[in-house]
């Protein structure tokens, strides 16, 4: 720890990148000269638009002037406008270099990201906020995707929070920023605009380990797997310690076994796989134990999630669609479904209500009917604690599904969901 | 610089077009410019993935910089013959800054330094809350980190099993709800705890969040081991002239949020008071006046929201502590329960680290491997994690509702006479 806490911005950052400079410092030989540790992140004061520190707690009140901008007033009279912008989070630096060179020329040199991935540029008059919003609206990519689109605000969809993909985890069911983009096409006009009952957040995760932060948002969307892993007796008792992949398993369907090979004993495992969910747990502990599969992977789409306390707790989203196949590059019958969603929760639910809450309130026999989203039993619990999820009571309605549906129960069938 | 080798890529490339910025053009850009055969081999094994639909990542492969359990993610491609310039790939998690402010100055400079020993490509932010800089080998690793410590004061942020990077909301820097000064709280805390977050000794990993007020815009109460949420204890502020602007339709409601269609005048008996969840609130109509029971909030928010001029949050403020929030896989997922009602923070934060030590001392010696501290409550009960581990005294606050059970586990000493009983006397009181 050796770093001062910089209230104005830390003199280091006005000397040029030195190219040359850590191959001169660092001594493979002796590792620990001249390392520095533990000095954690820059202090964020220095980091900070001067009117930003000058009102840092003072500030009173805000309002959207217009999708995407926001005015911020303080108890001394200052004004602030932020200027909020969705970014695809995977980018280059040519890509941050352009958001410096904007936030030069209008903001001082400062800027900021929100958790939902969008970008922010303060300006403190009126005049410089139009030439940025002008100039902001026409920086395009050479195909013609806006770089900068301005929205992200009040009733409507801000931008996706999502994890890696195929573009660098071993382990995603689905992809990431491909699905996301084919999104955000689709959904667009509801990000720079304020038309929905209320906020809508989207989240993407590629896999069941989950990273992003998807199990409470409205609309969220997860990589499963549904092929059981492979098991590579060959490989496996050298690359895996056998006890603790019997150990992640959460269902414990992973015993240990012995196969031979040319003759030889090897230490293995085998699964029982009447009892896998599909979590990939194993393969994180044992790469001798692929669970990726063309065929067998997809995406579940779950709704209703909210992480504010705003009128009612916070609450974990649903599983409404269990399974889309993956459909690169623009992924067509996922996209259609969450417009669709978007679309009838947009229409049915009232003012400042979630699409958690407004379903809460229609009950969800009635979503499932407005949306046209088969039920199936695989929307039926079956995992721990499953129980809590029946109807333990008379308080239902008569929906379509009780006439058509409950004399002949569906079987689940991909089909369904195309 | 020599030849690039480019790959056809016509899935991908299908993801230029639209008006979502496209991550596809922005890569090939550079590409071209820099003439990086990392990002042409990056966008050709996408391809590949477009076409499979698998990944092309190897599973793992321990890497790092000499003294520091995590910051580095080691990745290795499985296609290293059609793609040698990402054979490795490895990304590298860059310590986000408290609330996400940045000057350019530093930014630039963090720039050059990937051009020059990664692919370019980067993720602001990953969802852990750090800058991620995707793609490098490993001989580049510590030359990285030295860069970063020496010529951008700037250290790695935390994965694995150790205390991962914390993040904040933009709380006192621009939010008027925030009750606390979250930005100086997460510096804080990140700084006293560096070791945890560079040198893993946990069970599993262990995350801190915080949100300066209820509102919880960096998720907290879903995303951290330990959520720390902003609150107050005394009255919400009216200010009545412009309660009545609002009901005027002179001010927007929920400062504009629903600008772009027709809602009807705005309502104040609908949209505020019959939408608190308690309650608690009475708008006089002959007096043009609003009584808010501020003893019966909750303190959800939703009125400020809807008029922010005119409701502001009390000025007794201090934070709530909650505990224990984890993903699906396991015992299932969880959210934070909540510990701690109400706590004043100042600087040095001696009473909240002493908390913070007194659940990691007991996780680290009673957790099990990959055990999460919501997953050890749960085994060992809320109860016993309130009064035995953390010491404190249990209030019906911890709880949604009482236990709809009677299976009590009663501690002998608790039980007037003990258990230690005498057959003999029994039976002659109960012949058999
Ligand atoms: C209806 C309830 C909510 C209201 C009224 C609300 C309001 C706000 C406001 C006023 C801001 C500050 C934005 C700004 O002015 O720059 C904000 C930011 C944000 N909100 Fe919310 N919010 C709500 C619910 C949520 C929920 C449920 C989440 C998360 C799932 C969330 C996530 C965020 C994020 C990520 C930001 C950006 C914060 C940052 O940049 O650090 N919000 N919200
Ligand atoms: C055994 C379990 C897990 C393993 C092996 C694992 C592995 C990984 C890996 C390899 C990455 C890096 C992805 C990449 O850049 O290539 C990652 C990222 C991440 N993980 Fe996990 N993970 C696990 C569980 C979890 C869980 C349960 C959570 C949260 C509930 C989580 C949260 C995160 C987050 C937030 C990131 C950053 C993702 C991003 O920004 O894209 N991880 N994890
Ligand atoms: C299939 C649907 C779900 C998806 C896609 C999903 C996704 C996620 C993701 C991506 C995270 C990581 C957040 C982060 O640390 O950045 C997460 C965490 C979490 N999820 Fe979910 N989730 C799902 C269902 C659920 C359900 C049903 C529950 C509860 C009943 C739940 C409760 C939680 C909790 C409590 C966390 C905290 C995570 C932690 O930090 O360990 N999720 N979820
Ligand atoms: C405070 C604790 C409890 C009290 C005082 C209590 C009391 C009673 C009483 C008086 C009856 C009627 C018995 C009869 O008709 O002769 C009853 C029935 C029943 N109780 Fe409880 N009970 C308690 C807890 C529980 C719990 C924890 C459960 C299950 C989780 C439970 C499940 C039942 C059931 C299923 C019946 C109906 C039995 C039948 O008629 O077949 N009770 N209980
Ligand atoms: S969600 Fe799963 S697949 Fe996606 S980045 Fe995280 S660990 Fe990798
Ligand atoms: S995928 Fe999950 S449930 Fe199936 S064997 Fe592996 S750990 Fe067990
Ligand atoms: S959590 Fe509250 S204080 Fe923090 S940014 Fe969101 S609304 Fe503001
Ligand atoms: S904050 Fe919520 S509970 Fe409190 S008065 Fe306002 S609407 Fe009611």
């Amino acid at each position: 720890m050796g770093i001062e806490k910089f209230k104005e911005l830390d003199p280091i950052y006005t000397q040029p990148y030195d190219p040359t400079l850590a191959e001169k410092l660092y001594n493979p030989e002796k590792p620990m000269e001249n390392r520095i540790t533990d000095i954690g992140p820059p202090y964020f004061w220095q980091f900070m638009p001067p009117v930003i520190q000058k009102n840092y707690g003072k500030w009173v009140s805000h309002e959207i002037i217009q999708p995407g901008v926001l005015k911020y007033k303080s108890e001394t009279g200052d004004v602030v406008y932020v200027v909020r912008c969705g970014t695809p989070r995977l980018e280059t630096t040519d890509y941050i270099r352009e958001i410096c060179e904007i936030a030069d020329k209008y903001c001082g040199g400062y800027v900021r990201w929100t958790t939902r991935n969008n970008v922010e540029f303060h300006v403190t008059d009126e005049e410089t906020l139009k030439a940025l919003i002008e100039d902001l609206k026409n920086r395009k990519h050479p195909n013609g995707s806006y770089k900068f689109p301005i929205g992200g605000t009040g009733a409507g969809i801000s931008n996706i929070v999502h994890t890696q993909g195929w573009i660098h985890c071993h382990t995603p069911a689905i992809d990431a920023s491909g699905i996301v983009k084919a999104i955000m096409d689709e959904l667009f006009e509801y990000f720079g605009s304020h038309k929905l009952p209320a906020k809508t957040k989207l989240a993407l995760a590629c896999c069941l380990n989950m990273c992003g932060a998807v199990h409470c948002s409205d609309l969220a969307l997860v990589g499963i797997h549904r092929k059981p892993p492979l098991v590579e007796d060959e490989r496996l008792e050298h690359v895996c310690e056998i006890p603790l992949v019997i150990a992640s398993c959460p269902l414990g369907a992973i015993k240990p076994a012995t196969a031979e090979i040319d003759g030889k004993k090897k230490k293995t495992v085998r699964i029982n796989v009447d009892r896998c969910m599909f979590c990939g747990n194993c393969y994180t502990m044992c790469p001798a134990l692929p669970i990726s599969d063309g065929e067998g992977d997809g995406i579940t789409i779950v709704v209703g999630g909210k992480v504010s306390n705003r009128i009612s707790p916070p609450e974990f989203s649903r599983v409404v669609i269990p399974f889309i196949p993956n459909e690169p590059p623009r992924w067509p019958t996922t996209v259609k479904w969450l417009k669709k969603i978007i679309e009838v929760y947009s229409q049915y639910a009232n003012k400042y209500e979630r699409i958690g809450t407004w379903i809460n309130r229609i009950g969800w026999e009635r979503f499932f009917e407005l949306t046209g989203i088969p039920f199936t039993e695989k929307c039926i619990d079956d995992y721990r604690l499953a129980y809590t999820t029946y109807r333990t009571s008379m308080h239902f309605k008569f929906t379509k599904h009780v006439d058509e549906v409950f004399n002949a129960p569906e079987i689940y069938k991909v089909e369904q969901f195309k | 610089m020599g030849e690039v080798k480019k790959h056809d890529t016509p899935k991908v490339d299908q993801l230029k077009t639209g008006p979502w910025p496209s991550f596809v053009d922005d890569i090939y850009s550079y590409a071209e410019k820099h003439k990086k055969q990392a990002c042409f081999d990056i966008m050709g094994q996408m391809e590949l993935s477009y076409i499979n639909r698998e990944t092309h990542w190897k599973h793992g492969g321990i890497v790092g910089v000499f003294g520091y359990g995590g910051g580095v993610i080691g990745r290795y491609s499985d296609q290293q013959e059609k793609f040698p310039a990402i054979w490795a790939f490895h990304t590298v998690r860059v310590h986000h800054t408290a609330g996400k402010w940045y000057h350019t100055a530093a930014l630039r400079k963090l720039c050059d330094m990937w051009d020059n020993r990664g692919s370019g490509i980067v993720n602001f932010h990953g969802s852990t809350g750090d800058i991620i800089l995707l793609g490098t080998v490993t001989d580049q690793l510590e030359p990285i980190f030295f860069d970063l410590t020496h010529q951008l004061h700037w250290d790695l942020g935390g994965s694995g099993s150790n205390l991962r990077s914390p993040a904040c909301c933009m709380g006192k820097s621009r939010c008027e709800w925030a009750l606390v000064d979250v930005q100086e709280l997460d510096y804080e805390l990140t700084m006293a705890f560096q070791d945890e977050l560079h040198r893993p000794a946990f069970p599993y990993k262990f995350k801190f969040k915080f949100s300066a007020c209820p509102l919880d815009c960096v998720a907290s109460v879903a995303r951290a081991d330990m959520s720390f949420i902003g609150t107050w204890r005394d009255d919400i502020r009216i200010d009545q002239e412009a309660v009545r602007a609002y009901v005027r339709g002179e001010l927007k409601p929920n400062a504009g949020a629903f600008s772009d269609r027709d809602w009807g005048p705005f309502d104040i008996k609908k949209e505020v008071i019959d939408l608190c969840p308690t309650k608690c609130m009475y708008w006089d109509e002959n007096e043009q006046k609003l009584y808010i029971n501020n003893s019966e909030c909750n303190r959800c928010m939703h009125c400020i929201a809807v008029m922010p001029e005119a409701l502001r949050p009390g000025q007794d403020t201090g934070i709530a502590i909650l505990i224990g929030a984890k993903a699906p896989i396991l015992e299932g997922a969880q959210l934070s329960t909540l510990i701690v009602p109400f706590m004043k923070v100042e600087s040095p934060y001696d009473e909240l680290k002493d908390f913070i030590y007194k659940a990691w001392d007991y996780w680290m010696e009673n957790g099990k491997n990959r055990e999460r501290i919501g997953e050890l409550i749960q085994r060992i009960g809320l109860n016993k994690f309130i009064t035995e581990v953390m010491g404190l005294t249990p209030i019906p606050q911890h709880v949604r509702v009482p236990r709809d059970n009677p299976y009590i586990f009663w501690k002998e000493e608790e039980v007037e006479g003990g258990w230690t009983r005498d057959v003999a006397e029994f039976r002659k009181r109960h012949p058999a």
